[in-house]
């Protein structure tokens, strides 16, 4: 077994080397934001230190220094995710935004009343309430893909819930609250059959598994850079060729157009028409040595070294009394959320806090399940390739000192 | 751990695991109900209020130990007391668990309820605490004041 070097990794970020109330940094909230490796951080200050001007247009010699790195970025994701070509890459504000956009310019004009949005059960909200908005200014319908106990999607009723009616199907491929990994592929599949198209919700993915929107067949891809390693603010949308030239804009600005008069305007090529306004060059730089520094010690990797974690975790969890998983799909990305028989979450985090241990409880933004398993929240441990498995035993430890301390 | 100590007090997390008046009041004068959709806490808050006094109060809900321990500390001490006088303690409990400097007269007016001042330590639980006290002067405020029996 190729043993992947943890502590090389953690001397990449900074922030794992300091302490919380006394205590070592514990962090397990990855599923909220992942930190920064100092290649990251070292990226935006050179872009800033020698090379930042406005991108696109200007003609001296930062600014074209500034387009390449930009557009270099652009090329890197596209690459990572394996997109046929460039112009299929938009870069947005993060996930939120790329599935707002689908839904304002691509999925809004085709809609008349009676269409039907499909989505999961197990969606993170901003893959509902944008669908929601444009539901309601459209008089078009959601329909779900319910939940099985496990934290699976019950796809066996896919065929019936894809009905003539469907003009897109929105999902997750992994879920943010229970861990569950999709089964996209047959997703995409059964829904192509009805000529329907697939936005996939990459942003739990993203960081755990290699991506390829060629093989997946998948119309449209969103993900955020701040779940990857790199900064806030920024995130990409991949979309079909054949979708962008045919989507009206998004926002209207500079940069997104050809030329101007106050009678018309002819709007610039994709990918730009997608791009209004100066974007988040730093972010978009920032994105691709976050994207870069995960090649360079492999998806694949990672991938093996995070499904140990959550197979340790998984077991050590399970033996604790009172506690319990939810979510225990067979295939599952390093999450766990999990409940204490007669202790609030939010009581859990803040006694793990003391300890230095970072997870999040609540409703992790997807309600609907909650509602599905009739609890209030959960609390999180979320875990990356730079969490160790000593890391994994103190977090157990924590727990048992929440039950010492509030059982 | 002492913080911690210092939050979870036994007193809280008797209440947490015991609270008292915990039911619907079946005669009531005011109800209101409280939700912190940060942690999905949830309460209803039923007040029999006669001739400007609390005669009878009682919550029902989920949440966290708290806001549950909070809401049930919350009943015992109001019962009996005036309208008038629960929003002064409203004001006297919000400066004691945002950390607030509080005068000896009013501490010692809160009795019981001064173990929550371990809660200003950690400012993300100040909402827990709190929750039963604005949902209070929710069902203060609110118009309907007529009784209402379920």
């Amino acid at each position: 077994m190729p043993v992947f070097d943890v502590n090389k990794v953690r001397s990449d970020f900074p922030i794992l080397g300091t302490h919380v109330h006394g205590k070592p940094l514990i962090y397990a909230d990855n599923a909220a934001s992942t930190q920064k490796p100092q290649q990251v951080m070292d990226s935006i200050s050179d872009l800033y230190s020698n090379h930042y001007a406005n991108i696109h247009r200007g003609v001296h010699y930062l600014s074209q220094k500034s387009t390449a790195l930009y557009e270099g970025a652009r090329e890197t994701v596209k690459n990572f995710i394996h997109a046929k070509k460039i112009e299929e890459i938009i870069f947005v504000r993060g996930t939120t935004e790329g599935i707002n956009l689908i839904a304002s310019s691509y999925l809004e004009p085709l809609l008349k009343a009676g269409d039907e949005i499909l989505l999961s059960e197990m969606e993170h909200h901003s893959n509902i309430i944008p669908w929601q908005l444009t539901a309601e200014r459209t008089g078009a319908i959601l329909t779900i893909i319910p939940l099985l106990e496990n934290g699976e999607l019950n796809l066996s009723v896919l065929p019936t819930l894809l009905s003539s009616r469907v003009r897109l199907v929105a999902v997750t491929q992994m879920s943010n609250s229970l861990g569950t990994l999709n089964d996209i592929s047959r997703i995409i599949e059964l829904a192509h059959q009805q000529s329907i198209p697939v936005l996939i919700d990459g942003a739990q993915s993203i960081a755990h598994m290699a991506i390829d929107v060629q093989k997946l067949d998948c119309d449209f891809f969103v993900f955020s850079g701040h779940k990857i390693y790199g900064p806030t603010g920024i995130g990409a949308l991949y979309a079909k060729e054949k979708h962008l030239l045919n989507m009206r804009p998004y926002q209207g600005g500079g940069d997104m157009i050809l030329s101007v008069s106050f009678e018309k305007t002819e709007y610039n090529d994709i990918p730009y028409k997608f791009e209004a306004g100066t974007p988040n060059i730093e972010g978009a730089i920032g994105m691709a040595t976050a994207l870069d520094y995960v090649s360079d010690l492999t998806i694949e990797a990672i991938a093996e070294y995070e499904q140990e974690l959550l197979a340790y975790a998984t077991k050590i969890f399970t033996a604790i009394e009172g506690l319990h998983i939810i979510g225990t799909a067979p295939h599952k990305g390093s999450i766990i959320s999990f409940v204490l028989d007669g202790i609030h979450p939010h009581d859990v985090g803040t006694v793990m806090d003391m300890e230095g241990v970072a997870v999040r409880t609540g409703h992790h933004c997807t309600q609907p399940v909650m509602e599905h398993y009739h609890i209030p929240a959960t609390t999180r441990v979320s875990l990356s390739f730079y969490n160790t498995f000593e890391e994994i035993d103190d977090i157990a430890k924590a727990i048992t000192k929440v039950k010492e301390l509030m059982g | 751990m002492s913080e911690l100590r210092e939050l979870y007090q036994e007193v809280i997390l008797d209440h947490n695991k015991n609270p008292r008046n915990f039911m619907k009041l079946k005669v009531h004068s005011h109800h209101a109900n409280g939700h912190n959709p940060l942690c999905g806490d949830k309460l209803e808050l039923y007040l029999d209020v006669v001739d400007g006094v609390i005669k009878d109060i009682s919550f029902v809900g989920s949440g966290c130990a708290i806001s549950t321990s909070s809401a049930s500390l919350m009943t015992q001490f109001l019962k009996g007391k005036t309208v008038d006088e629960s929003r002064h303690y409203f004001e006297s409990f919000h400066d004691l668990v945002t950390g607030k400097a509080l005068s000896e007269e009013k501490l010692e007016q809160l009795g019981k309820l001064a173990v929550f001042a371990g809660v200003q330590e950690f400012p993300a639980r100040i909402k827990c605490a709190s929750l039963s006290w604005h949902t209070l002067m929710n069902a203060l405020d609110s118009k309907d004041e007529t009784a209402a029996t379920e």
